[in-house]
C-alpha cells in the first residue's frame, strides 16, 4: 500500500479550489444560520447559480470573464431576494424546508432539456474558462480566466503542493478571494450589524421591540451570505466544468457537515471544518479502497469508496449530539436555540 | 424565442406520444453523463438527442446530419436510443434527418403540427451560443397519434391518484411524526427506501413465487426498523430536550448515512421487483392500466382506510391525536407519551415502508437514493395538507400526486416536479399551516 500518496494526495487538499470553494459557501452558511440563525438548506442553489451565472455570461452573451463573475454574484443576489421576500417571516423547520425545495427548483431549471441551449442540460456547460484548462473552446479564446493567469508556465511548489502554474493561480486566487471573504465577515459579525443578528438569532421579537427592522436585517444576512456561496461556486466553476449534478441536496448537507464540525458561530471554523471535511474525505476515500485492495478489508473497492459518506452522514448526528458548538465554538454562543 | 419554440415543440411531443410519462423517473437523481453513440467528438460543439417510440428507446437508428461549410455526419443510436455527434460551429443551423428505412417495422416518425417542417423526420436544429443543441424524435406507431386530450386528461388523472396515494402513505406517517414530536424528520426517506430494498433481499433469499409473503416479512422489518431509531437515537434525544433545529439536522445526518448504506451493499445500479413489466390493457379509448397499478391503489385505499379508522376510533388513535394537539396536557391526562410516540414511529415506519414497495413499482426500479428522490414530494405534500395533521397530509399528496402527472400535460416532463415544488413555497407564503392545519402551529 502507497501511504506516502495517499497521505500526499490528502494532505494537498488543504489548498485544493475545492476546499476553497467549499469555505466560502460554508462561511456563507455561518452568516445565515451561526449569527443570524437562518436555517438555510438550499446553499447549493446559490453556488449553481453562481458557477452557471459565471459560464452562461461567458458563453450566452460574450462577456469578459471578469463581468461574467459578477453575473453569478447578481443571480445570487436576485435568487436571495425572491427567496427571503416569501419565506423570512417563516420560522426554523419550515423555512429549511422552503430552501430545500428552492435549491431543487433552481438545480432541476438547470437540468432541463427545455432550456439545454443556454444550460447544456444533463451535459453542463465546459470550455468558458478559455484554453489551458481541462477542457477548451475554440471560440472563447484569448481573454478568459485561464489566460489572465500571470504565472509562467512550469512546476512550482514542494510534496503534496508541486503543481502547475494553473492549480497555483487558482490557489492564489482562492486565498484572495477566502482571505477578502473572512476579513468581511469578522468585521461585519463584530459590528453593530452583527450584533443586530446575533440578537435576531436569540430572541426576535426582543429586537423587534427595539425598533428594529428585523425582516431587512435577516434580508441583509441572507444576501451577504448568498454571494458567499456564490463565490463559492464560482470559484468551482473557474477550476473545472459545472455540470447540475454537483449542486445537489447532498452538496448543502456536506456544506452544513462541515460548518458544524468547524463552529457554526465562529468566523474561522468553516475554512477550519472545510480543510478537516475535505482532507478527512479524500483520507478515507484512498484509504478504504486501498485496505479493500490488500485484502484487509472484506468489501469491494467500490464498496470501500463509499463507506467514507456513510461515517460523514454519522459523524454529523454524532456531532450534533455531542458537540453542538462544533471544534471551535464556543458554548455560550450555542447557535441552537430552542 | 428559441426556449420558447423548444417548450412549445416538448410540450406537443407529450401530446403526440402518450405512454411516455415513464420517461422522466430519474429525475431528482443523480444525473449519469449520458452514454450515446458519438462521433465526431473532437470538434468542439455538439448535438445530441434521443428517439424513442412510446417511450421505448430505438437503438441502431441511422441519424444523417447536414450543415454549412460542407458538414456531413452519420450517427447510429446505441441501445438507450441515444446519439452525439460533434459539429464545428456553433450559432449556427444543421439539419437533423432520421434515416426511416432503419426504424422497426410499422413505425414512422409523426407529423408535428407545432413546427414548420414538413417532413418531421428532417428536422433543423440551431447550435446556440452554449456550444450544444438537443433534438430528439420521440416515435408513436401511427395509432396512437390520435389519441384524444380527454384520454390523456384521464389517463394523467389516473396516474396521478396512484401516485398521491402511494405520496399518501409515507406522508401520513412523516405528518404523524411530526405532529408527536415536531421532528421534520429527513430520514423518511430511508424508511421509504427500506420497505423496497427489503422486499427485493427477501425476494432473493426466498425466491419470485414467495413475493406475497416477502411483502408483509419486509413490512414487519420496517417497522422493526422505525421501532429501533426510536428506542436507540430518539427517545433519549427526546430525554435529552433536544431543540426541534438539532433534531432536523440529527436526521439529515441519519439519512446521508443510511442512504450510503444502502447504496454500499446495493451499488448505484436499479433492480427490479418480480412482476414490475406488467402488462398494460386497455380501459377505454386509449387509456391503459396494468395489473399492479389496480393492486397498489387498491392496497393504497384499503391500508388508508384502516389508518383512519385506528386514527379516529381506536383509543391509541385517539391518544396520537391528543398528543399532537397539545403534548403536556395529553401527558397531565395519564397518557403515556413515550409509549404512543413508539407506536407512531412504528406505524409511520410500515406505511413508509410499503409506500417504498409501491414506489418501486411506479418509477419503476429500486435504487439507494430511491426514497431521496420524493422526499420533497412528501415534504409538500404534508406542508400542503398542514404539517402534523394525518388526514391533511393524504389530501395533500392527492393534490401534489394529480398536480405532478397532470402538469407533463403541459410543461416539458423534466420540469413535472417543479410545479409541485412551487406549490410548496406558495403554500409557506399564502397559507402556511396548510390546508386543515391550525394557524398557531405557524410560530
Amino acid at each position: 500500500m502507497d501511504f506516502l500518496g495517499i497521505f500526499n494526495s490528502s494532505v494537498s487538499f488543504i489548498l485544493a479550489p475545492t476546499t476553497m470553494a467549499y469555505a466560502l459557501a460554508t462561511l456563507g452558511l455561518a452568516l445565515h444560520f451561526g449569527f443570524g440563525g437562518l436555517l438555510n438548506m438550499g446553499m447549493a442553489g446559490f453556488m449553481a447559480l453562481g458557477a452557471y451565472g459565471y459560464a452562461i455570461g461567458i458563453l450566452t452573451f460574450g462577456l469578459p470573464w471578469y463581468f461574467a463573475a459578477f453575473v453569478g454574484i447578481g443571480a445570487s443576489i436576485i435568487f436571495a431576494l425572491i427567496l427571503g421576500i416569501p419565506t423570512l417571516r417563516l420560522r426554523g423547520d419550515y423555512l429549511a424546508i422552503v430552501t430545500i425545495a428552492a435549491a431543487e427548483i433552481v438545480r432541476l431549471l438547470l437540468l432541463s432539456s427545455a432550456f439545454g441551449g443556454i444550460t447544456g442540460s444533463a451535459d453542463g456547460l465546459s470550455g468558458f474558462n478559455g484554453p489551458g484548462g481541462t477542457i477548451t473552446n475554440p471560440t472563447v479564446g484569448a481573454g478568459g480566466f485561464n489566460d489572465s493567469n500571470p504565472i509562467p508556465p512550469g512546476e512550482y511548489g514542494f510534496g503534496p503542493f508541486l503543481d502547475n502554474e494553473r492549480t497555483w493561480y487558482l490557489r492564489i486566487v482562492g486565498i484572495i478571494i477566502l482571505t477578502l471573504a473572512i476579513y468581511l465577515v469578522w468585521r461585519l459579525v463584530n459590528s453593530p450589524w452583527g450584533r443586530v443578528i446575533k440578537g435576531i438569532r436569540e430572541d426576535e421579537d426582543a429586537v423587534r421591540s427595539l425598533g428594529k427592522n428585523v425582516f431587512a436585517y435577516k434580508m441583509q444576512a441572507l444576501i451577504i451570505g448568498g454571494v458567499l456561496g456564490a463565490l463559492g461556486g464560482l470559484m468551482l466553476a473557474f477550476s473545472t466544468n459545472v455540470n447540475s449534478s454537483v449542486y445537489v441536496t447532498s452538496l448543502t448537507f456536506f456544506l452544513w457537515t462541515a460548518l458544524l464540525l468547524g463552529g457554526a458561530a465562529t468566523v474561522f471554523g468553516p475554512l477550519a471544518g472545510s480543510i478537516i471535511f475535505w482532507v478527512l474525505q479524500a483520507f478515507l476515500g484512498l484509504l478504504f479502497p486501498a485496505l479493500a485492495e490488500a485484502g484487509l478489508m472484506p468489501f469491494t473497492t467500490i464498496q470501500a469508496a463509499q463507506i467514507k459518506y456513510i461515517i460523514v452522514g454519522f459523524a454529523l448526528v454524532l456531532l450534533v449530539v455531542f458537540r453542538p458548538q462544533g471544534l471551535f465554538g464556543n458554548k455560550k454562543e450555542l447557535t441552537f436555540v430552542k | 424565442m428559441r426556449t420558447m419554440s423548444t417548450m412549445r415543440r416538448n410540450a406537443s411531443r407529450l401530446a403526440s406520444a402518450v405512454g411516455a410519462f415513464v420517461l422522466a423517473f430519474g429525475v431528482l437523481g443523480l444525473a449519469s453523463p449520458a452514454q450515446a453513440d458519438v462521433v465526431n467528438p473532437e470538434m468542439p460543439f455538439k448535438i445530441s438527442g434521443n428517439v424513442q417510440n412510446k417511450g421505448e428507446p430505438i437503438g441502431g437508428v441511422t441519424i444523417n446530419l447536414t450543415g454549412g461549410g460542407g458538414y456531413a455526419a452519420t450517427v447510429m443510436t446505441d441501445a438507450e436510443g441515444k446519439f452525439t455527434a460533434g459539429v464545428p460551429e456553433k450559432e449556427a443551423d444543421y439539419t437533423v434527418t432520421v434515416d426511416e428505412s432503419t426504424l422497426p417495422d410499422g413505425v414512422a416518425v409523426i407529423d408535428n403540427p407545432a413546427t414548420e417542417f414538413v417532413e418531421a423526420n428532417v428536422q433543423t436544429v440551431t447550435v446556440g451560443p452554449g456550444g450544444r443543441a438537443a433534438m430528439n424524435f420521440f416515435i408513436g406507431q401511427g395509432e396512437r397519434t390520435t389519441t384524444s386530450m380527454f384520454d390523456q386528461v384521464v389517463q394523467r388523472l389516473i396516474s396521478g391518484l396512484n401516485f398521491g396515494l402511494m405520496l399518501a402513505l409515507a406522508s401520513v406517517g412523516l405528518s404523524l411524526i411530526y405532529g408527536t414530536t415536531g421532528i421534520s424528520n429527513f430520514a423518511h426517506a430511508e424508511l421509504v427506501t427500506f420497505g423496497a430494498i427489503a422486499t427485493f433481499g427477501l425476494v432473493a433469499v426466498m425466491g419470485e413465487g414467495l413475493l406475497w409473503l416477502a411483502i408483509p416479512i419486509a413490512l414487519v422489518l420496517s417497522g422493526a426498523l422505525g421501532w429501533g431509531m426510536d428506542a436507540t437515537l430518539w427517545a433519549p434525544l427526546r430525554r435529552r430536550g433536544m431543540g426541534l433545529v438539532q433534531l432536523m439536522i440529527v436526521s439529515i445526518g441519519l439519512s446521508l448515512g443510511i442512504r450510503y448504506t444502502y447504496q454500499f451493499f446495493i451499488g448505484g445500479k436499479t433492480e427490479q421487483l418480480p412482476g414490475s413489466g406488467a402488462e398494460r390493457f386497455n380501459l377505454f379509448g386509449s387509456v391503459s392500466l396494468s395489473v399492479i397499478d389496480i393492486v397498489s391503489m387498491g392496497l393504497s385505499i384499503l391500508i388508508i382506510i384502516a389508518f383512519a379508522w385506528w386514527l379516529s376510533a381506536s383509543k391509541i388513535g385517539k391518544a396520537t391525536r391528543a398528543i399532537s394537539d397539545n403534548p403536556s396536557l395529553a401527558a397531565s391526562s395519564g397518557i403515556d407519551v413515550d409509549g404512543v410516540v413508539r407506536i407512531v414511529w412504528i406505524i409511520g415506519s410500515v406505511l413508509a415502508g410499503f409506500s417504498g414497495i409501491l414506489w418501486a413499482y411506479f418509477r419503476p426500479g429500486i435504487r439507494w437514493d430511491m426514497g431521496g428522490q420524493i422526499l420533497l414530494l412528501i415534504f409538500a405534500a404534508t406542508t400542503l395538507g398542514g404539517l402534523g395533521t394525518a388526514y391533511g397530509a393524504l389530501i395533500g399528496s392527492l393534490i401534489v400526486g394529480i398536480l405532478v402527472e397532470g402538469s407533463s400535460l403541459f410543461i416539458p416532463s423534466d420540469l413535472k416536479y417543479v410545479g409541485a415544488l412551487v406549490v410548496l413555497i406558495g403554500i409557506l407564503l399564502f397559507r402556511p399551516q396548510g390546508i386543515l392545519g391550525r394557524k398557531e402551529r405557524v410560530g
